[in-house]
């Protein structure tokens, strides 16, 4: 039974997917967006069975499908892996994409393309559903790649114009970079392991704990932290950590419920699951661990320090949920992955809600991005300004909100983590909740509070969004509000045993569950001055109107590295992009110049002019010389070996 | 059912027969040109389901050559040998598969000569099938060599402006490398006192004599294939070549210096392979990332696929001399594989050029609303270029990347920065045929497909698909042959690292002293 659940929640979206434009073509959009929509709804529905199972009922079950690659001494099956793990994430997947799907009925409601942004919407709940199903890395990895190439789809959404292309095709190569770095973890899990089985993997990973690798140039590394780090590359490379970030922000091109699906709620959050789901792997992997703990540090502060003086309402979402990863990242890092999912779980319900919020601003006042010119919203929108309150107060970490459960668990992580950088850690974790605080803040003021600036006549078109991208909210409202205070228990407290099963196999050292819970409460007061600290700074300079521009001339350098993102897109650019186009270029006039100069094209050219008085092509001369050549070639052998 | 039929010969000569009836049509043009085109095709569609028959009458866990046939030649000197393998037997499917849809590919857009042009289509076709069946050296030259003639006069005959000088650098190119391995045959020949292949594939030739028969080798499949630097006769012969050209090379042709690997360098010259196999990873890593580069900043569709290719063929020769099951499996793999998707990104660039008679990527743009299933189509075959999980593409890589990884680190890293290459110059392709604005009128106005056109890309993509999500009845064909070629070269790996740890001469009379 479990299983069959498991089967049809995993393909209803996919069948959804291929239903949607062939529907399309013979009922109208409207039966592509029903198509997509329920059969996303049902899985959602199924997956909420599902979570009742696994992570309520300690239930497991591994399902093979199909075979994939068999061959002597190496094999791969297609099959679903159920745990505790699988469970939490088909809830969570399902249920935010069932909700944007609703939503997006009405944001595009007059988009003529709206099937297919339906067909990829589901496409991408299949891969996203393959992806946390797999029972091996390789099926992970499909379902990776998967998820890019729906993420690639939807950015490009409005393909006609050249913003949305560029940011789709940045979007996909530098998701690459970090796909050629699981791609190598992988190759590299087959080296030491010879399966890519989670299972068999993980069962042999305490007994590799002394094997080395040998690098190029002979450095001998361990084995498992060289794994570990190579799918860290991966990991950083779909949820978009430091350096390997750029491509986040630029995805807000795509349509605004994508925004909340793909690039908040579930596929930047498929680094933390491969890193959650190879935790056996990193436990006995401590180079790595304290590389995802500082990768996510960093992350976490620098996404913050963008956000604090962007324009565009979804882009400062976009490096808030960046930041938000990099929380997640720290934790695993850290070795409390419980508190890493369970920040992915709130934050899932927390920014779809922020990113839908912005979306219906953003319908509101006719495809206007720009916080400088909103302002004053708040009586035309009381119900998005509630939802987008809502969504802040979580954000932040306001205290029985669900965010405050989960952000403050990691951050007190950092607290009690013997690891050596710990505190290092805990700082940027906590210079990162002032400016959640602040970033959040301004973008509430900025957008509902003060006077409107902009064009008085769209304000005149302005009103509240239809009940259907209103119910949408609402319902993730719910779970930003009680999501955490719920579920807490489960996740990390007394109940965290049972929750969980056995989906992490863990070392019998790793008390970091129990540590947190017996914080000083110096350390659990300081999020909460974080966020009360990033709320007075925004206060302050909102309520005097022109001292925040003051500021920024004041400190004109580090607004504009701020405002230019540390300048990593230009570097980027500069080194990479064209660096690429230009030794491209060299290698297409020098090299094949060269190449051609020195092979027997000379010869051929030379050949050529000798023949071309000769050869009438048309005349079937060329016929008769290819016949000769064949007859000369077989007369010639025959001559050779008859003599011999 | 087929025991004691010489039923490879009927493969391989059916198309022949085919090509004389072409020959014998007589009457009004119009006439003899649609017969040709239906008797082309009715041969070439024949020779497909007698593949099949074959197919699934061959038995993977049998015999290692099956199907043999044997007739004396030549005063005994050298003999008529054929049969087939594991490996042999997923290509001679690949080459009558691609055959028929090349056919269909042509039937409107060559217009001039039909009747020559079927008829060296289908004498192409016996020769690729003799390549492939045949189990004597002298005979597999023969068809490999005369392989290229054919090819010469559809690309000189039927070509772009260019043509001349694209089939004359072809040829040339070849015949050079082929060349050296006649001479290497000959040397083999006295040497061994055989050409016949099953027995040389037991043979142990010394080792000095290997390694100069493995370098006259590789002159001739390294240009096949290609690798760097012999590469630069195929985007010549690309572009100038017509549409089913292009399939033909790129589908199978290319694949025949893979084959040779395969079924010749490797396992009869062990030793040489394992020396050299440092040479083979360090061109092939040039190709993937030289070639790729150079894909980034293409203006030519046709273009920019060749040198794809040459990319992707770069992951079949890394896969094999990686000497791992799974590198093994990984570049055959990957050969398949490159024979469907580049096979149809040939076909789309013959669908664009037969609309607007431009390989410009500058003369199209924003064909995607007005071609959504063109599009479609397009889009799924440059996903399975980049490698995507799910289409066979990435199979290949993947496999060949692992095997590579446990001997050389340093490989596999560079390949992999292929595999992000691959997706920047693939997307800019695109992008820039079929979102954004169109370069004109007329590129606005572009039909979608037909029904021909989808016909004959149906099958492409069904491979594709299929043996992305399951390669198994592949994998079941070519395992036993490939376990048998990994074991041999596990043989000589050990052997020529046991030489390794034993001093040399001059270091055992040091240390004596």
């Amino acid at each position: 039974m479990t299983s069959t659940i498991a089967i049809l929640a995993l393909f209803l979206p996919l069948a959804g997917a291929a239903a949607a434009m062939p529907a399309a073509r013979l009922f109208g959009a409207r039966a592509a967006e029903i198509a997509a929509s329920a059969s996303v709804a049902l899985a959602a529905i199924l997956s909420v069975m599902l979570f009742m199972r696994t992570n309520f009922g300690g239930e497991t079950a591994d399902i093979h499908l199909m075979t994939w690659i068999a061959m002597e001494g190496f094999s791969v099956s297609w099959g679903i892996q159920l745990d505790a793990l699988t469970g939490l994430m088909f809830f969570t997947v399902s249920f935010v994409s069932a909700v944007v799907h609703i939503y997006s009925i009405g944001y595009m409601h007059e988009d003529p393309s709206r099937p297919r942004f339906f067909a990829y919407l589901s496409l991408f709940t299949f891969m996203m559903l393959l992806l946390v199903a797999a029972p091996n890395f390789l099926q992970l990895f499909v379902g990776w790649e998967g998820v890019g190439l729906a993420s690639y789809l939807l950015i490009g959404f409005w393909h006609q114009r050249s913003a949305p292309n560029d940011a789709a095709i940045k979007a996909f190569v530098v998701n690459r970079v970090g796909d050629a770095g699981l791609l190598l973890g992988m190759a590299a899990i087959v080296m030491i392991f010879g399966t890519l089985d989670y299972d068999a993997v993980f069962q042999a990973v305490p007994r590799m704990g002394d094997q080395t690798i040998a690098l190029p140039g002979g450095m001998e590394v361990g084995a498992l932290n060289l794994i570990g780090c190579l799918l860290l590359v991966g990991a950083m490379g779909k949820s978009a950590q430091f350096l390997l970030h750029t491509w986040l922000p630029d995805a807000m091109e795509g349509p605004t419920p994508v925004s909340a699906l793909i690039h908040a709620a579930t596929m930047v959050t498929a680094g933390v699951f491969l890193i959650a789901r190879a935790a056996p792997l990193y436990e006995y992997a401590p180079q790595a661990a304290l590389a995802t703990a500082l990768v996510g540090g960093a992350t976490a502060f620098f996404a913050a320090s963008a956000a604090l003086v962007q324009n565009d309402i979804k882009r400062v979402i976009a490096w808030s949920t960046c930041s938000q990863l990099g929380y997640m990242f720290a934790a695993l890092g850290l070795g409390l992955y419980q508190a890493a999912l369970f920040h992915l779980f709130t934050h899932a319900f927390f920014k779809a809600l922020l990113f839908l919020g912005a979306g219906s601003v953003i319908h509101a006042l006719h495809d206007e991005q720009d916080m400088r010119r909103m302002g004053g919203l708040f009586k035309t929108l009381p119900l998005t300004w509630t939802a987008m309150l809502i969504g802040s107060l979580s954000l932040t970490g306001f205290p029985l909100t669900a965010g405050y459960f989960s952000k403050d668990a990691i951050i007190e992580a950092a607290a009690v983590s013997s690891v050596g950088t710990a505190p290092l850690i805990f700082a940027l974790l906590i210079a990162a909740a002032i400016g959640t605080a602040f970033y959040s803040w301004r973008l509430i003021f900025m957008t509902f509070h003060g006077d409107y600036r902009g064009d008085a006549e769209i304000l005149r078109n302005a009103h509240e969004s239809p009940p259907v991208m209103l119910i949408p909210l609402g319902l993730l409202a719910l779970g930003a509000i009680f999501a955490g205070g719920v579920f807490a228990p489960a996740f990390l407290g007394d109940g965290a045993e049972h929750f969980w099963g056995g989906a992490f196999a863990l070392r019998a050292d790793n008390k970091m569950v129990e540590a947190i819970h017996d914080v000083p409460l110096l350390i659990k007061l300081t999020p909460l001055a974080a966020m009360v600290l990033g709320f007075a700074a925004a206060l302050y300079l909102w309520r005097r109107p022109g001292s925040a521009n003051r500021l920024a001339r004041q400190h004109v350098l580090l607004y504009r590295f701020l405002l230019h993102k540390w300048y990593f897109d230009e570097i980027y650019d500069r080194l990479f992009a064209r660096g690429a186009y230009g030794i491209g270029r060299i290698f297409q006039q020098r090299g094949e110049g060269l190449i051609d100069g020195i092979g027997p094209d000379g010869m051929a050219r030379r050949v050529l002019q000798m023949t071309r008085g000769a050869v009438k092509l048309q005349s079937g001369y060329l016929y008769h010389y290819a016949f000769l050549m064949i007859v000369g070639l077989v007369a010639l052998m025959s001559w050779i070996l008859l003599r011999a | 059912m087929t025991e004691g039929w010489p039923i490879l010969s009927l493969l391989i000569f059916l198309p022949l027969a085919g090509a004389a009836l072409i020959f014998s049509i007589q009457g009004k043009a119009e006439i003899v040109d649609r017969n040709a085109r239906a008797l082309a095709l009715w041969t070439s569609s024949a020779a497909f389901l007698l593949a099949l028959i074959i197919a699934l009458n061959f038995d993977p866990r049998g015999e290692a050559f099956q199907f043999m046939e044997h007739r004396q030649w030549l005063s005994g000197v050298i003999a008529y040998r054929l049969g087939i393998d594991g490996i042999s037997l997923p290509l001679i499917l690949l080459t009558t598969l691609l055959t028929p849809l090349c056919i269909l590919a042509s039937w409107s857009s060559i217009t001039k000569r039909v009747q020559s042009f079927m008829a060296a289509f289908l004498v192409m076709e016996t020769l690729m099938l003799g390549v492939f069946c045949a189990l004597d050296l002298v005979l597999f030259y023969i068809f490999f060599e005369g392989g290229l003639i054919p090819m010469f006069l559809i690309i000189g005959i039927w070509g772009g402006a260019e043509r001349l000088y694209a089939s004359f650098k072809f040829f040339l190119y070849t015949l050079l490398g082929s060349l050296l391995m006649l001479l290497a045959i000959l040397a083999i020949y006295w040497s061994a006192g055989t050409t016949s292949i099953p027995a040389l594939l037991e043979s142990d030739l010394p080792p000095d004599l290997q390694r100069w028969l493995w370098l006259a080798f590789l002159a001739s499949f390294a240009v096949k294939l290609p690798m760097w630097p012999v590469h630069s006769w195929l985007p010549d012969a690309h572009v100038q070549a017509p549409t089913a050209g292009s399939v033909i090379l790129a589908g199978i042709l290319l694949k025949m210096g893979g084959y040779g690997f395969l079924r010749f360098s490797l396992p009869i010259f062990p030793s040489a392979s394992v020396e050299f196999a440092p040479l083979i990873f360090a061109l092939s890593v040039i190709a993937i990332l030289y070639a790729s580069l150079i894909a980034l900043v293409q203006e030519d569709i046709k273009k920019l696929i060749a040198y794809a290719s040459i990319a992707h063929m770069g992951y079949v020769t890394i896969g094999m001399f990686s000497m791992t099951m799974e590198g093994l499996q990984g570049g055959i793999f990957q050969m398949l594989s490159h024979g469907f998707v580049s096979a149809a990104l040939f076909l789309s660039v013959g669908v664009l050029y037969d609309r607007m008679h431009s390989r410009d990527i500058s003369a199209f743009g924003g064909a995607a609303r007005i071609m959504p299933l063109f599009a479609l189509v397009f889009m799924i075959f440059t996903l399975a270029n980049v490698g995507l999980p799910g289409t066979s593409g990435f199979i290949g890589e993947f496999l060949s990347v692992v095997g590579v990884f446990s001997v050389s680190m340093t490989v596999a890293a560079l390949a992999a920065l292929g595999v992000i290459l691959s997706v920047a110059y693939s997307l800019r392709l695109y992008r820039r045929i079929f979102y954004e604005d169109p370069a004109s009128e007329d590129a606005a106005q572009m039909p979608d497909l037909s029904w021909r056109e989808s016909f004959v890309f149906a099958p492409l993509i069904a491979a594709t698909l299929l043996f992305g999500i399951y390669p198994k009845p592949i994998f079941t064909m070519t395992d036993p042959a490939i376990a048998r070629i990994a074991e041999r070269m596990k043989t000589a790996k050990a052997k020529s690292e046991a030489q390794a740890a034993l001093p040399s001469p001059r270091e055992f009379q040091e240390s004596e002293r």
